[in-house]
């Protein structure tokens, strides 16, 4: 028993200690540089600051190359499944888009009306700024959802803009070097917008699953909320102008929370706005 | 001459095999799910650095393993340091396996592979979520540890060919 507890104990030594042939570095010296740069990250140390700067700069251009070949085979493969599905998808595009001229001639008018009334009671409107970027790293990380755009403080992006794919709104920018930035998408469970939901005009909180879904949290009319409800930012808290679409309510096969399905394709964005939202008197 | 001379290059190249892999899927999207399977994503890193340490552990040197994992932190968003650590708590287990196995053999390989994995990643977790408190999807990782455990045994069948092509029966 004694012996067998001698054992272990060398093995273990022995793992930690002794420098392998051909190794610099013991494994207990890097694991302990590993501790201090962990605990230097806690407390917001300016070393790695500068630590963490260089690497970025490095990391994403150098990502971006080596994932070209395997974003080319990405590429060709969405490209071939699409081809093999459009003759349907043409024909449901064209149901839809008359459907939607139709509606559209209507949206111009509640618009204009929307602008009339609007300066009638002096409501703030926005002027927005916008920045088009380029996705260059979609890594589809298990513990984060977040894309690296080719846009830095160089081109003016700042912490906490609205990054959109098209007109819908994917997530906000968390993280910026010279060069390029994080956007943390709607989808990462550490993100929380507020939120408003048409019809009923029901005030919440959407937050991401981890997941390709989001969730309606903080809510006390849970019953109001119907399938296919369409969810917009509510404006709350200021970081993003009130009115923008985000996804519809879907249904979640356990009942148990209100699932909202996004517009936008995260897994799909090559190229996306980065808005700025500034009151028209600031 | 001058082929010969080509064919050693190209040798030494081959040689350097697992450290071009590792450098490639820390900075890579590498999740290889073209299918989109919700959940679906197993950590290649893991497997690499598990594999090469216990068979051939000069091929893959501790500070490079260091820095690969800073890598793989800027680039997934992680806190830095948090890759780094789960890395060389791989090394750790199999440092340790390779110091108490007389015989090795692939199956108990495997499983000690699933205890490592679920060991680091849990302490990972922890120290995600408690120092710097950032929540993670659970479901995710658990997906994440079962994929890796199950694709460690095909990947060490073709390491194992590798190892067999490009350094013979040497050991280091």
């Amino acid at each position: 028993m004694q012996a067998g507890r001698d054992d272990f104990v060398i093995a273990i030594r022995s793992a930690f200690l002794k420098k392998e042939n051909k190794q610099k570095f013991s494994l207990l010296a890097l694991i302990f540089l590993t501790f201090i740069i962990i605990l230097s990250e806690k407390f917001n140390l300016k070393l790695i600051d500068y630590l963490k700067i260089s690497l970025r700069e490095v990391a994403y251009r150098s990502s971006f190359i080596v994932s070209a070949p395997e974003n080319f085979i990405k590429e060709a493969y969405v490209a071939t499944k699409n081809h093999f599905s459009v003759y349907e998808e043409n024909k449901e595009l064209k149901e839809k888009l008359s459907f939607e001229l139709s509606k559209n001639y209507n949206s111009e008018y509640i618009l204009e009306e929307n602008k009339r009334l609007r300066s009638t009671i002096d409501e703030t409107t926005f002027l927005t700024s916008e920045i088009i970027g380029k996705v260059l790293i979609d890594k589809k990380s298990p513990f984060l959802r977040s894309v690296i755009i080719n846009r830095g403080s160089k081109d003016g992006v700042e912490l906490g803009m609205a990054v959109m794919d098209k007109s819908y709104l994917i997530g906000k920018v968390v993280e910026i070097t010279f060069t390029t930035s994080r956007v943390l998408l709607l989808s990462d469970l550490n993100s929380k917008v507020p939120v408003d939901i048409m019809p009923n005009d029901i005030q919440s909180i959407l937050s991401g699953t981890g997941g390709d879904e989001g969730v309606i949290q903080y809510t006390r009319q849970q019953e109001l909320i119907k399938k296919d409800a369409i969810v917009f930012t509510s404006g709350a808290g200021g970081l993003f102008k009130s009115g923008i679409p985000i996804g519809k309510i879907a249904t979640d096969p356990s009942n148990l929370k209100t699932v909202v399905s996004f517009f936008s394709d995260f897994s799909q964005l090559r190229y996306v706005k980065i808005i700025s939202f500034k009151k028209e008197n600031e | 001459m001058g082929e010969i001379s080509k064919f050693s290059n190209f040798k030494k190249f081959l040689e350097k095999g697992p450290i071009i892999l590792l450098i490639v899927s820390v900075l890579n999207e590498f999740d290889l799910n073209y299918l989109n399977l919700k959940y679906f994503s197993f950590n290649f890193p893991f497997i690499l650095i598990y594999y090469w340490s216990l068979k051939r552990s000069g091929s893959l040197g501790y500070g490079l393993i260091f820095l690969s994992g800073l890598l793989n932190d800027v680039v997934t968003g992680l806190p830095i340091g948090i890759s780094s650590l789960a890395y060389l708590l791989i090394c750790v287990f199999s440092s340790y396996l390779r110091n108490i196995t007389l015989r090795p053999s692939a199956i108990k390989d495997w499983f000690f592979f699933g205890l490592a994995i679920l060991v680091v990643n849990s302490l990972i977790y922890l120290i995600v979520g408690l120092v710097f408190e950032v929540e993670l999807e659970y479901y995710s990782i658990l997906v994440n540890i079962l994929f890796t455990f199950l694709f460690y045994i095909i990947f060490s069948g073709l390491f194992d060919y590798y190892q067999k092509v490009i350094f013979g029966g040497q050991n280091v």
